[in-house]
């Protein structure tokens, strides 16, 4: 396959947001400056950016609680996201959601979702009003390997499969279930296996390599922007840190992420890749790199700085009209 | 004007919004029905009462969704075609099923709107059988609408006859909010008069359906035609008995409840539900703290007593409220008794 160099900068671009953002997003919890749960989605880079880099706006994505990346790699604006993250007024949903449940239907993102199973049925759902439309749409759900086990994800694979809908089930396997490891929580041990059994294509892919993400979300986009049906993705790459920002992984052995780090990386792992093979140049990349980290200090600010809700704030937005 | 009954009155509601707007979509197990069978015949049911015969028909399968036994799933893809610009009508065919989809309404339909800051437009209607009466049994004659009015973000509509439905349906699929749409199953062959033409019927707004002065009963659905019928026969006796049918509970026209107690003094709330933090209570508690100094005897309440819904033809007769229930609880509020409202048998 060949890859235009601008996609991958801007592929790299991305992943390098998400990194720079889910790590200063660390520094902010362990400061105690950021409200509620935080779940990090740092070594899983290449699996949001790697399926997004497929997607347009009007092609939608339902997400997890560990959703910062997803977002990111959808095109939200960073600085909304951590408006929404601090629970301010002009987050993406006016503080209301917060990092569990930040939605952005205009750039397709139908929510991180804080119930584990949630999204794959609403996802579905964007995929059958592309069906109904005749639009070419597609429907993408981020699925993690605890997630897997719902029964919502079995019904929403089975519906996609009868309806043959326009529909990708991209499973992350980070590895873990909360605190629970996969080699136990997994029954069958083979989530690609599961999917496959449902009668659509079903490929496992190593996830902290972008270029293998993005081949496999090639051929799945295509057969469901030509109407053939939903296809599973299995991405494998584990995730650095604990289930929430704070857990204490007390369940993982020690230097297993240190070990991460050196071995599989997903941004080392793309950035040899691609100067070594498709030109890019080290220094546009530190140039990004800098900039990004501009960015998102400047957003950091602007949300730790920002207006809260106003108390009025809580009686609106329930119904339309009532 | 054309007498209908409710099940061809929801028909024909579908029927005029499907050809209205093409972005409204029927899901929902069976609602063409046959798919799949070794008769060949397709559309062989359209819906377990044959309340969405015809609609494949007339607007293709790609409009009248029927899918497997897949609850959250259904409900789940309804939601999320709502958020991106269909508007499907969702049939969950029986109200207990709501224990396997649950979370698709509480935590997501419910939510969206709140969650995303107000930005996003969830257009999506649950038509749902609710009622004990023919022997279906705990798991299938439920009313579990007072869970759904509990839960802010959702519309609970309960029409009572033929003409609301139609009225209700209309308003419910043109509303941007989710829209649980309760039907009694043994109601759907309970005509009346009906337009052919559309029209809608705003939430929120009671009607009232017996006019009076004595006392106010307040009833949902098929018990509002007791409460008609048990007024009908108090009259002759010279006692006037208001009934006040909601036809929403949420949102709930409060303003005609209360108006009604404070001419009345008197409150009986009629309900199929358990009793227990139900809407029975709730319109209680309205008297209760909103029109106090009105009351001249202690509200009562007749709803199903708190245990499931039996099979026993024998025992269910006395698990829903009835006629005798009805006109004992009046009678007893005029002469300022409650105590055998508690107890059914």
């Amino acid at each position: 396959m060949s890859y235009d160099p601008i996609m991958l900068l801007d592929a790299y671009r991305r992943m390098r947001a998400i990194r720079e953002f889910e790590e200063r997003m660390r520094r902010e919890v362990q400061a105690g400056t950021v409200p509620g749960f935080v779940h990090l989605y740092c070594g899983e880079e290449a699996i949001a950016v790697g399926a997004c880099m497929h997607l347009q706006d009007t092609d939608y994505i339902g997400s997890t609680h560990r959703g910062h990346g997803h977002c990111i790699a959808k095109g939200c604006d960073i600085e909304g996201l951590l408006l929404e993250i601090y629970c301010k007024q002009g987050g993406l949903c006016n503080g209301k959601g917060g990092s569990m449940h930040m939605a952005d239907l205009n750039k397709g993102m139908l929510g991180a979702n804080a119930i584990v199973g949630g999204a794959p049925p609403i996802a579905i759902g964007a995929a059958l009003t592309a069906q109904v439309l005749g639009n070419r749409g597609v429907a993408l759900a981020f699925i993690g390997d605890g997630a897997s086990n719902q029964g919502t994800v079995f019904e929403s694979m089975h519906m996609a499969t009868v309806h043959k809908l326009p529909m990708i089930f991209m499973y992350e396997n980070n590895g873990y279930a909360e605190f629970s490891g996969a080699s136990w929580h997994l029954g069958g041990g083979d989530i690609t296996r599961r999917a496959g059994g449902f009668g659509m294509p079903a490929v496992k892919v190593d996830g902290t390599d972008f270029f293998a993400v993005y081949d496999a979300m090639a051929e799945a986009v295509r057969r469901a922007r030509d109407g053939e049906g939903p296809s599973s993705i299995e991405a494998v790459a584990m995730r650095w840190y604990g289930h929430f920002e704070g857990d204490m992984q007390t369940y993982r052995k020690k230097g297993e992420v240190d070990e991460l780090r050196k071995t599989s990386d997903p941004l080392p792992k793309f950035e040899e890749r691609a100067t070594r093979e498709f030109g890019l140049g080290v220094e546009e990349l530190r140039e990004i790199d800098e900039e990004l980290r501009e960015i998102i200090d400047e957003a950091v600010d602007v949300a730790k700085a920002a207006p809260k809700p106003l108390a009025p704030e809580l009686y609106t937005d329930v119904y339309g009209s009532y | 004007m054309p007498q209908k009954n409710i099940r061809d009155a929801i028909n024909e509601t579908l029927k005029l919004e499907m050809r209205r707007d093409p972005r409204v979509v029927v899901i929902g197990e069976d609602v063409v029905g046959g798919l799949g069978g070794s008769s060949g015949v397709e559309e062989a049911a359209g819906g377990t009462f044959g309340v969405t015969a015809g609609l494949a028909a007339e607007f293709g399968r790609r409009r009248v969704i029927d899918t497997p036994i897949t609850e959250s799933a259904i409900i789940g893809m309804a939601g999320g075609a709502a958020l991106t610009g269909l508007r499907p009508v969702a049939e969950l065919m029986f109200i207990d099923f709501i224990g396997v989809c649950f979370d698709q309404i509480l935590n997501q339909i419910a939510k969206f709107r709140y969650m995303f800051g107000g930005k996003a437009r969830v257009p999506v209607v649950i038509r749902t059988m609710t009622g004990a009466g023919l022997g279906t049994g705990p798991q299938h004659s439920q009313s579990l609408y007072n869970m759904l009015a509990n839960v802010p973000g959702i519309k609970v509509v309960l029409p009572s006859n033929a003409y609301d439905a139609k009225g209700l349906l209309t308003t419910a699929i043109r509303d941007d909010d989710p829209v649980i749409f309760c039907e009694n199953k043994a109601m759907y062959l309970d005509a009346c008069e009906v337009p052919d033409e559309s029209y809608t019927i705003p939430f929120g707004q009671a009607a009232i359906t017996r006019p009076g002065s004595d006392v106010t009963v307040v009833a949902l659905s098929r018990m509002v035609t007791l409460a008609n019928q048990v007024a009908d026969k108090l009259a002759g006796e010279g006692i006037r008995v208001e009934v006040v049918d909601p036809r929403t509970i949420s949102p709930l026209d409060t303003a005609t409840i209360l108006g009604s107690v404070q001419k009345t003094g008197r409150l009986v709330a009629v309900d199929e539900c358990n009793p227990v933090c139900s809407f029975a209570s709730e319109l209680v508690s309205l008297a209760a703290c909103e029109a106090y100094d009105a009351l001249q005897a202690a509200p009562v309440k007749v709803t199903a007593p708190h245990t499931p819904v039996p099979a026993a033809p024998d025992l269910e007769q006395y698990y829903v409220p009835s006629l005798a229930r009805i006109e004992e609880a009046i009678r007893n509020t005029l002469g300022g008794s409650t105590a055998s409202a508690r107890k059914v048998v």
